[in-house]
C-alpha cells in the first residue's frame, strides 16, 4: 500500500498516532532499563550479613576513671571514655553558641561519665588520637587528628581544624549500670 | 608496507576479507603520513601505550596469584613476593610501572598544553585524553588499595569519605561505595573488580583516541598545518624507529627504579597491613596525586557560608581536572605552538612550576611551615594560581598577545633556496 493512501490522523500541531507510539515505546524503554539497573546498583549497598552484625555489647566495669576504650562496631572505632570531673566540668562549661556545631555535652551523653561516640573524624574519616594515656588530645584536651589537624574537646565537640562537624554519638543504651548495648 | 609482503598469496587472501593489513600500515606504518619535524616530545604517547600494555600484562599475571578478601589480601601479596616465581618482578614492575605511566602522561599533556595541541581541530582528542587520565586516576587509586597495607587502608578511607561532602545524598553514596559502613571486604571485592575492568575501559577510550588523532594527525613543534606531501613522512620506518629508541630509554630508566630502588616511590606504611583502629600518624597519597591532594587541603575556610569547607576541597580538586576539558574553548588563540607565543610560553613555564610546588606541598604535613609560611597558605596560593592561569590568564593572553609570525610551511625553511631535497646549503631546521 502506498504511503500517500494513507490516511493519517494528524492534529494541528503534526503529532499523530506514531509520535505517541514513540512516546510510549521510549517510556517504556526507560522504565524497564531502570528497573533493570536498580538491582545492580542496590546489589552494591550494605548486604544483609553486613546490617546483621548492627549491634554489640560492651561491659564498661573494667574501665577506671580516666582510661578509655575502643570497640569495633559495624567496622568502626567506637571510643569509649570513663570522664573525670575536671573532664566534664571542661565540657559543660563551653558556652553553646560558640562552636561550630553546636551541641551541650548533655545532649552528647546518657550519663556524664561515660562519652560514647563513633572515633572517626568527621573531616575525611581517620581515627583521631586521644584514647591512649601517652597520645597527644589536642589544645581542648579531647582528641586530636593527625591527618588534617581537627581538634575535638572532652565532649568530642570540634573545636578547631577542618572537620565540620561533632564525633557522632552512636544509638547505645544501658542495660545495667556498667554495661552498654551498642546499635 | 613493502609491496611484497601485500602480494603474498595468503596475505592477500585475508586482505580481500579483512584488509587488517591496510588498517595496521594506514596507522602504524608506511601509509600513515606524520609531519616531518616531530621532535622526541611526540614519543610519549606511544610510551603511554606501551606503558599501559605493561601494566595490562602484569596486572593479569598478579591476578592470578592474589586473593581479594581483607583476611588473605596482604598475605598474597607477601606471597607474590616471596614464594611466587619471579612474583616480586610482576608486582615490582606493576607498581613502578604505574608511577611511569604517569609520569609519561603527564609529560604527554604538558607537550600539549605547551604545544596547543588541544586546539581546533583536535579537541574531541584532547577531551578523550582528559577522559583517559580520570580513568587512569580511578584505576591507579583502586589498584593501592589492593595490597590492604595501612596506606591503602586510609587511602581508601580518606577518598571515599570525600563523596560524604556532598550534601544530602554523600553519607548515602559512601556506605554504597564501601558497600557497609566502613571500608571492609565489600569494598576491597569491588575494587579488585573494578581495579581488573578499567584498564580495558582505558584501552577502548585510547582506541577512539588514536582514531581522533588519525582524522587530522599529529600536531608538531611549529604547531602549523601540514601543506602537502613535501611536510611529512611516512610513520614507518621513521617514527616507528624514533619511538622504539624512545622505548629503549624509557625501559632503562624503569628497569633502575624495579632493580635498584623498587620501593623508591612508595611508602613504609604499606607494607603494615591495614588496621581500621589506628590510622597512620601522616598519611599521603602516591606522588602523582600530591598536587590535587594539596588543591583538597587548600581549602580549610567555608566559602561565602554556603560551601563548607569540605565541599569546597573536594570542588576544586575535582575542578582542577574538569577545567581541561573546557580548555579549548578558554584558549582563543589560533596560533598553537608557544613557540610563537612569548608571553604564554612565559605563562607556560609559571604554571609547570606551579603544579611542582602544589605537588610539593601535597607531600607536606598540613600543619607544617615552609619558608615562614604555612604549608596550607602556600597551597592556598598554588591553588589559586592553577585556576587563575586557565580561567583568567589563558583567555587573557591569548586575546592581547601579538604572536610571533608563522613560517609558511614545516619543510620551507629545509627546502627553500636549493630547490633539490633536503639541501645541503639551506637553513637547518631548528631543533624542537
Amino acid at each position: 500500500m502506498a504511503e500517500s493512501t494513507v490516511e493519517r490522523t494528524q492534529d494541528d500541531e503534526g503529532e499523530d498516532r506514531r509520535d505517541f507510539l514513540y512516546l510510549a515505546a521510549g517510556a517504556m524503554a526507560v522504565v524497564g532499563t531502570g528497573a533493570f539497573v536498580w538491582p545492580l546498583v542496590d546489589s552494591m549497598n550494605p548486604a544483609a550479613d553486613v546490617l546483621a552484625l548492627a549491634s554489640i555489647e560492651v561491659d564498661l566495669s573494667a574501665i577506671e576513671e580516666g582510661q578509655a576504650i575502643t570497640v569495633t562496631w559495624r567496622g568502626k572505632p567506637v571510643f569509649i571514655r570513663h570522664r573525670t570531673a575536671a573532664e566534664i566540668e571542661e565540657a559543660r562549661a563551653v558556652p553553646v553558641d560558640e562552636l561550630s556545631d553546636p551541641e551541650s555535652d548533655d545532649e552528647r551523653v546518657q550519663q556524664p561519665e561515660w562519652l560514647v561516640m563513633i572515633g572517626i573524624c568527621t573531616h575525611l574519616g581517620c581515627i583521631p588520637k586521644g584514647q591512649k594515656a601517652g597520645e597527644i588530645k589536642g589544645e581542648y584536651g579531647g582528641w586530636f587528628c593527625p591527618c588534617h589537624g581537627s581538634h575535638y574537646d572532652t565532649s568530642g565537640r570540634i573545636r578547631k581544624g577542618p572537620a565540620p562537624l561533632n564525633l557522632p554519638v552512636p544509638p547505645y543504651e544501658f542495660l545495667e549500670d556498667t554495661t552498654i548495648r551498642i546499635g | 608496507m613493502s609491496n611484497g609482503f601485500m602480494e603474498n598469496s595468503v596475505v592477500r587472501w585475508i586482505e580481500h576479507r579483512l584488509p587488517i593489513f591496510s588498517f595496521i600500515d594506514h596507522s602504524v606504518g608506511s601509509g600513515y603520513p606524520a609531519p616531518r619535524n616531530l621532535s622526541y616530545w611526540w614519543n610519549f604517547g606511544s610510551l603511554a601505550g606501551v606503558a599501559l600494555v605493561i601494566m595490562i600484562i602484569t596486572g593479569i599475571m598478579l591476578a592470578m596469584q592474589y586473593t581479594p578478601h581483607v583476611d588473605y589480601a596482604f598475605d598474597s601479596v607477601e606471597r607474590i613476593m616471596r614464594d611466587v616465581n619471579h612474583g616480586w618482578l610482576l608486582r615490582y614492575l606493576h607498581a613502578n610501572g604505574a608511577s611511569f605511566f604517569f609520569i609519561v602522561v603527564y609529560i604527554h599533556i604538558f607537550r600539549g598544553l605547551y604545544y596547543g595541541s588541544y586546539k581546533a581541530p583536535r579537541e574531541l582528542l584532547w577531551i578523550l585524553g582528559v577522559v583517559i587520565l580520570l580513568l587512569m586516576m580511578a584505576t591507579a587509586f583502586m589498584g593501592y588499595v589492593l595490597p590492604w597495607g595501612q596506606m591503602s587502608f586510609w587511602a581508601a578511607t580518606v577518598i571515599t569519605n570525600l563523596f560524604s561532602a556532598i550534601p544530602l545524598i554523600g553519607e548515602s553514596i559512601v556506605t554504597w561505595l564501601w558497600g557497609g559502613f566502613s571500608v571492609d571486604n565489600p569494598t576491597l571485592n569491588r575494587f579488585y573488580a573494578l581495579h581488573y575492568l578499567l584498564p580495558f575501559v582505558i584501552f577502548a577510550v585510547v582506541f577512539v583516541h588514536i582514531w581522533a588523532l588519525h582524522v587530522h594527525g599529529s600536531n608538531n613543534p611549529l604547531g602549523i598545518d601540514t601543506k602537502g606531501p613535501q611536510d611529512k613522512i611516512p610513520f614507518h620506518p621513521y617514527y616507528t624507529v624514533k619511538d622504539l629508541f624512545g622505548l629503549g630509554v624509557f625501559l632503562i630508566v624503569l628497569s633502575a627504579f624495579v632493580f635498584f630502588a623498587p620501593n623508591y616511590l612508595g611508602h613504609p606504611d604499606n607494607y603494615i597491613p591495614a588496621n581500621p583502629l589506628s590510622t597512620p600518624p601522616h598519611i599521603v597519597p602516591e606522588w602523582y596525586f600530591l598536587p590535587f591532594y594539596a588543591i583538597l587541603r587548600a581549602v580549610d575556610f567555608d566559602f561565602l557560608w554556603i560551601v563548607p569547607a569540605k565541599l569546597g576541597g573536594v570542588i576544586l580538586m575535582f575542578g582542577s581536572i574538569m577545567v581541561l576539558f573546557i580548555l579549548p574553548w578558554l584558549d582563543r588563540s589560533p596560533v598553537r605552538s608557544a613557540k610563537f607565543r612569548p608571553i604564554y610560553r612565559q605563562f607556560f613555564y609559571i604554571f609547570a612550576i606551579d603544579c611542582v610546588i602544589l605537588g610539593i606541598m601535597g607531600a607536606k604535613s598540613a600543619d607544617g611551615n615552609t619558608f615562614g609560611m604555612t604549608n596550607v597558605f602556600i597551597s592556598q596560593v598554588a591553588t589559586f594560581y592553577y585556576f587563575a592561569h586557565f580561567l583568567v590568564i589563558i583567555p587573557l593572553v591569548s586575546t592581547l598577545e601579538r604572536p610571533k609570525p608563522l613560517p609558511s610551511s614545516i619543510s620551507e625553511p629545509v627546502l627553500k633556496g636549493g630547490g633539490s631535497m633536503a639541501g645541503a646549503t639551506a637553513k637547518p631546521m631548528e631543533k624542537a
